[in-house]
């Protein structure tokens, strides 16, 4: 059933069927869009650029765990059938490697050649809920200050924004209960629910925004019908419902700043390896350092700026030493910026429920439950036996 | 939910990464391992205003880029002052530039000594080592106001007699008659005269009036920490006490991370920070 060009504004429903998801992709690239979108990779789903709908992970799904994650074949061609991979869209707005400048050395004289801003504007196709609001955070720790960071704004300014609906909880999510998901909320230009029922296969899109509309509205799109506006919308709502981990926030500063001395930042440590694994698939860790090079004649010098992590000695050293020594103080700063000292700093929290931390951490370490073992004071679930009782 | 920002089109600012060339005009050794340089910017003198207790970026070509206190007189117009001691990568490749050297400077940054909040009250600055230099704006610009305050007391303490930062200058702050100035030294050989111990054994006599006073404290971590604790005792109140904070740190411009220190990011909210602000983590271990 073929369909001409549907006028859409802002909030209206309509149906894209799945084997013109491809139309939005071209119609994006005509437009000078580079669309960075899921892909199968070594194992994982993880984001590149598409050049065509046929690059996405049609029939695949992963099954996710503390320290797993492995892919497996869907029973159905589902194009969005699985939940967040080891990538997150940070890479493409805050990347991982950035040269902040070079210089030029010419007897006594020194010049600094700024960088020009990255001419690329991207769309993000398959964008989470938790990976919308984890975008919105980083705005506000890039964008939100009285200082900008230039790169960042330039990239971000230029985003498409193509939300997908969660029709699939992952076995480390917790957005429901961090209230960021498993639908999309705001900050989308448009918004998809990939729909499989009584042997269709489409779309519900939502335009978020005004050139949201305008590039859907160049799309064959049918207007929704009650019953399939029902349909999409129970399939989200059953994803919040199937999620099985969940993290009780309230009050939550407060657990963090009263607890710095709590026995359980030991537990943690001997379980930790300080690998940093955690911070680089976070979707909102952005800790950076710099790195100068020079050239052999040594006229030349070049800074950059590459992601860092809390979890290293290097991070926190200053004259005499490493402030954060231990993998206690480590791991209990990491964690305690993330879900509290970052409400201070930015006025959210730092954590979005998206669960890579706990699915790539290669020692199983579920924040979910060290945050409910510093409330309760219990011992860890599959801690190694350290002979002596941890007390609240 | 995190709330959303609006996305606003890139202003043409100036990149606050990109440092400025300067150039050193004067080294003077301080110490076996402490150097003041005066510097400029490298296409001419330009107005260079920032507040006591602010720090610039240096970028040492090539080698790398390190926080530095300011230690000039605010009230200098020609050029601005730092006060270094080599003790790192990047601060010992700076001990080997000379007159005339380029350097790339970011800055200033950073929150400043509350000078204007302590007009009508006596102020006690204690320093401990290197801790002297981003004091110095405060007490040179105390001095050039001099009335507006009460009895102002400086209380120093070094490592050693050696290690005593800008002797010639404390010598003359000595000898005025409107400031007390008290130096004490950890350890001493035997012709050292003056007084031997830790400053904060200076405190208990130091004359001020504690419900009128505000302090000035900069020194290691360790130092601040007794400080602190004789000042209250003394009945200095905690949001009257002002710390300077040292953390690592990349940007100065709140992005690396690397200078969070609890809540705060010493970058921007810090380096000085009242001390009722940072008292609940001041002296936990490793925060």
């Amino acid at each position: 059933m073929k369909s001409a060009p549907l006028a859409v504004k802002r909030s209206d429903k309509a149906v894209l069927q799945a084997e013109d998801l491809d139309m939005l992709i071209q119609n994006l690239r005509k437009r000078g869009h580079q669309v960075i979108g899921p892909t199968r990779r070594e194992g994982a789903i993880v984001y590149e650029e598409l050049a065509s709908a046929q690059n996405l992970p049609a029939g695949w799904t992963d099954e996710q765990d503390g320290g797993t994650y492995r892919l497996k074949r869907r029973t159905d061609g589902a194009l969005f059938g699985y939940a967040v991979g080891p990538h997150s869209w940070k890479e493409f707005v805050h990347p991982p490697a950035q040269r902040l400048y070079r210089a030029r050395r010419n007897g006594k004289q020194v010049e600094f050649l700024p960088e020009t801003p990255p001419a690329a504007k991207c769309a993000f196709l398959g964008v989470r809920a938790c990976e919308l609001n984890a975008i919105a955070i980083q705005d506000r720790v890039f964008l939100g200050g009285p200082v900008v960071d230039p790169g960042y704004q330039s990239r971000r300014q230029q985003l498409f924004l193509i939300a997908v609906n969660c029709t699939v909880a992952g076995g480390t999510c917790f957005c429901a209960s961090m209230n960021t998901g498993p639908k999309a909320a705001s900050g989308y230009d448009v918004a998809l629910t990939e729909v499989m029922e009584s042997g269709r296969h489409y779309f519900m899109t939502e335009a978020g925004t005004d050139r949201g509309a305008e590039v859907l509205s160049q799309l064959p799109l049918q207007r929704a019908t009650s019953r399939q506006e029902q349909i999409a919308a129970d399939m989200v709502s059953q994803t919040a419902r199937r999620m099985a981990r969940q993290m009780d926030t309230t009050g939550i500063e407060e657990l963090f700043y009263r607890n710095y001395e709590h026995p359980r930042w030991d537990d943690v440590a001997k379980r930790c390896l300080t690998c940093a694994n955690c911070t680089l698939v976070c979707p909102t860790c952005f800790c950076t350092t710099v790195e100068d090079t020079a050239d052999l004649t040594g006229q030349h010098a070049e800074r950059w700026r590459k992601w860092d992590s809390c979890f290293t000695l290097d991070f926190s050293y200053i004259a005499g030493g490493s402030v954060r020594s231990s993998s206690r103080a480590r791991y209990r700063q990491w964690l305690t910026h993330k879900l509290a000292t970052w409400m201070d700093q930015f006025g959210t929290s730092g954590c979005v429920g998206c669960g890579r931390c706990i699915t790539w951490c290669p020692a199983a370490i579920d924040l979910t439950e060290e945050v409910r073992a510093l409330r309760e004071g219990g011992p860890a679930r599959g801690a190694a036996p350290t002979g002596k009782e941890t007390k609240p | 939910m995190a709330p959303t920002l609006e996305i606003s089109e890139p202003k043409a600012a100036a990149d606050p990464m990109l440092p400025v060339p300067c150039r050193i005009r004067r080294v003077r050794n301080e110490t076996a391992d402490t150097f003041t340089w005066e510097l400029q910017p490298a296409d001419g003198p330009a107005r260079f205003a920032f507040q006591p207790g602010q720090f610039n970026m240096l970028y040492v070509f090539g080698v790398g880029e390190v926080p530095i206190s300011i230690s000039g007189d605010p009230a200098d117009t020609q050029s601005f002052r730092h006060t270094t001691r080599a003790v790192g990568v990047v601060t010992r490749a700076m001990r080997q530039l000379r007159a005339g050297d380029v350097l790339g400077v970011r800055g200033p940054f950073g929150s400043a000594w509350p000078i204007e909040a302590a007009a009508g009250r006596d102020v006690v600055i204690v320093a401990g080592g290197i801790g002297l230099a981003p004091l110095r704006p405060a007490l040179c610009r105390l001095l050039a106001q001099r009335r507006r305050y009460g009895r102002i007391v400086l209380l120093y303490g070094a490592r050693t007699p050696q290690d005593i930062l800008f002797p010639h200058e404390l010598e003359r702050w000595r000898g005025k008659f409107d400031l007390e100035v008290q130096v004490t030294v950890d350890r001493s050989a035997d012709t050292w005269r003056g007084n031997v111990g830790v400053v904060t054994t200076l405190i208990p006599c130091a004359p001020f009036e504690p419900a009128n006073a505000v302090a000035l404290v900069c020194g290691p971590e360790v130092m601040m920490r007794y400080t602190v604790r004789e000042l209250q005792r003394r009945g200095i109140a905690a949001d009257r006490i002002h710390v300077s904070m040292e953390r690592n740190m990349k940007c100065a411009i709140g992005f690396c991370g690397h200078c969070q220190y609890g809540p705060a990011f010493i970058c921007k909210d810090g380096p000085i920070f009242p001390f009722d602000r940072v008292e609940s983590i001041f002296g936990k271990a490793e925060v």
